[in-house]
């Protein structure tokens, strides 16, 4: 288990505030939250130097408690309120917590954009197939067939795989785990945070109450042993056959590559314009 | 004052580059946007401009998100604005109530072009008074400001980022695509003579830490995101920390706090130009690129021997109902022209429907010229309702 003891988690979350949670029984969020803060107490952040920003969601309700600088922003807008943080004080770390429906469908566009420019934001989106915070409503990473309330007779719109999206977009750290592997889920984490430029966590969760009632799933503990079961290592995964292939997630770290950074960037473009003194 | 402190700069400029100018002078130091006719030259002066100064630009994916990076930047502590037209306007609606929730201080530009939708792009409008007051769901708060010069676009530009400041909230600066696009002299003042509110930081320990006071004093300290109070924000109703709440209490004394900002300070916000009003029968109500057409004909009446005067808001919002009341109570008509299908005068017609009597209604008249076709409304066509009404 992990070396760092509870009352040091604590000492990241406003728990004699915020708490109770809201999240449901059994939802794999917390354990995200706690893979976050192990993250950051182990990289020795300080907490005035952490910015969590999040959007609109069950995941998004994550910066509330936690004792950082903390901004609960609009649907799907997360990443772009945390460019502006970023680029205006780029000392700090920035931090988005956010969902599949958050980050790629209403917020497909600053996603992508944030990948593309290379800005040094870590984005944990924790992908639960299914608007929880609405009731259970199909996201762009409802897998085919399932159901939702809005897709009562099984989902038929195709899937986005968001860490291929990142990639494809020219995001520089792309990791995928599961919130079964959660002492995986804060290395990688941790490897995202330390990572100069845009990083994207994909952690797949469980949405027990919603997504797992609708699809008969079965208990929280028998969704996180799917998780286990169908989680599995890249190498693995590549292993396996195309049919195979059908049923299975592949986790691991996909892309670390270094390129320049936006905001660093600008700070040489700033440099070069300054005149010299003699002139 | 030392002399060559108040000397001015004389020089030929666009009203969106005073817009500019005038924002860096006051200290905007974060810009986001998204290229739109006929606003784009705003953000281009800031592209020059600003990494020059060590000052920051980017050019976002669409206006969305400029609107969602200046909020970021300013809780982050920076003067932030953006600049747009119309269309974008609409995309920014839900941010700039988040911005007026959260009372985060930013300002944005809208230099109107023919609406709706696409319309008229290379054209000027004034069709989106009443979307700078109600363009965004819920009771917020608004704070407009509209310019007639490029000089005046300057100034209110500076003010514009004033006000957003000193009230925590975000300030719309109207302009219009000939405003925005013309050419004039202007004196630029020292940078020393101009009057900027910068944000106060906060002295007290970081658990006493307020960042909603129940009792707000404007300006008020204002921690900013790295600097020791991590303070929450959030869209959702809040308490006076940022916390989400639910209760009615705290929602009420919220939604208080954002319309007093407003209604106890209107002396402060409003301002207001009265001209030839003193011995005027009939009025003009006037604003942006209009009023000077406007002004035009008062000058053209009075060599007619008609006694007409205009009475002109440099604030559109909130509503100088007051200066109206006062400057306008006794006219026998108010003309009111504008580009759009009368949004200042059905504004108008509120103000003194309430204080005309049922029988003073039927010898007073409030007269809309409107235009809605990308032209300007000329001094003669003013002149010709002035006639029509003597």
């Amino acid at each position: 288990m992990s070396n760092i003891p509870q009352k040091q988690i604590h000492k990241y979350l406003r728990h004699d505030k915020k708490f109770p949670h809201v999240w449901c029984p059994g939802c794999s969020n917390g354990i995200v939250l706690g893979a976050t803060i192990r993250a950051i107490a182990e990289l020795g952040y300080e907490k005035d130097e952490v910015a969590m920003v999040s959007g609109i969601g069950c995941s998004s309700r994550m910066p509330v408690y936690v004792d950082f600088n903390t901004l609960h922003s609009l649907h799907g807008r997360a990443i772009a309120y945390a460019t502006g943080v970023k680029f205006f004080k780029p000392e700090m770390k920035v931090v988005v917590v956010t969902g599949d429906g958050d980050a790629t469908a209403i917020g497909g566009n600053h996603f992508i954009h944030a990948a593309r420019r290379n800005i040094d934001i870590t984005v944990i989106l924790i992908n639960n197939n299914i608007y929880g915070m609405t009731g259970g409503q199909y996201s762009p990473t409802t897998p085919d067939g399932a159901r939702a309330t809005t897709a009562p007779y099984g989902n038929i719109d195709r899937t986005f795989d968001i860490c291929k999206l990142a990639i494809g977009a020219g995001a520089t750290f792309v990791a995928r785990t599961s919130a079964y592997h959660a002492q995986e889920s804060k290395l990688f984490i941790s490897k995202a945070l330390e990572h100069k430029g845009f990083s994207l966590v994909e952690i797949v969760s469980s949405c027990p109450v919603i997504f797992g009632r609708l699809n008969k799933k079965g208990s929280p503990a028998d969704m996180l042993k799917d998780m286990k079961d169908n989680v599995i290592t890249e190498k693995k995964y590549n292993e396996l056959s195309e049919d195979e292939k059908a049923d299975k997630i592949p986790r691991g770290i996909f892309v670390e590559e270094q390129v320049p950074e936006f905001t660093a960037t600008y700070t040489d473009l700033v440099q070069s314009l300054q005149k010299p003194k003699d002139e | 004052m030392a002399k060559n402190e108040t000397k001015t700069k004389s020089v030929l400029m666009q009203g969106n580059e005073a817009i500019a100018r005038g924002a860096l002078a006051a200290g905007v130091n974060f810009f986001a946007g998204y290229p739109i006719t006929p606003s784009t030259e705003i953000a281009e002066i800031c592209s020059v401009e600003m990494p020059k100064m060590g000052r920051k630009f980017i050019q976002m994916e669409d206006e969305i998100s400029s609107m969602a990076a200046i909020v970021g930047a300013s809780l982050a502590g920076a003067k932030s604005m953006t600049a747009t037209s119309g269309p974008g306007f609409s995309l920014m609606a839900e941010g700039m109530g988040y911005a007026k929730m959260v009372e985060a201080p930013c300002v944005v530009v809208n230099v109107m072009r023919g609406g709706p939708s696409t319309g008229l792009p290379t054209k000027p409008s004034q069709a989106d008074i009443m979307q700078a007051r109600w363009g965004t769901h819920g009771d917020a708060p608004s704070i407009t400001l509209y310019p007639n010069s490029v000089m005046e676009s300057y100034e209110l530009a500076i003010r514009a980022v004033n006000l957003a400041e000193k009230y925590r909230t975000c300030v719309t600066l109207l302009s219009d695509e000939v405003l925005g696009h013309m050419r004039e002299r202007i004196e630029i003042p020292n940078l020393k003579t101009i009057k900027v509110v910068d944000r106060v930081k906060p002295t007290i320990p970081p658990e006493w830490y307020k960042h909603y006071p129940e009792n707000p004093k404007y300006p008020m300290p204002l921690a900013s995101f790295g600097e020791g109070y991590r303070f929450h924000v959030t869209g959702l109703a809040h308490d006076a920390k940022g916390f989400p709440t639910n209760k009615a209490s705290e929602t009420a004394v919220m939604m208080e706090r954002l319309r007093n900002k407003i209604r106890h300070n209107i002396d402060d916000i409003i301002q207001i130009e009265s001209f030839m009003m003193e011995d005027a029968k009939i009025a003009i109500f006037a604003a942006g690129i209009t009023s000077r057409a406007a002004k035009e004909a008062v000058l053209m009446a009075r060599k007619k021997g008609i006694r007409v005067g205009m009475l002109r808001p440099l604030t559109i919002w909130p509503f100088p109902d007051e200066a109206i009341k006062k400057y306008l109570c006794d006219k026998k008509a108010i003309i009111v022209p504008e580009l759009n299908e009368g949004q200042l005068s059905k504004a108008m017609k509120r103000v003194m429907g309430a204080i005309w009597s049922y029988e003073l209604r039927k010898s007073k008249n409030i007269i809309g010229l409107n235009k809605n076709n990308g032209e300007l409304i000329n001094p003669e066509e003013i002149l010709k309702v002035i006639k029509e009404v003597k």
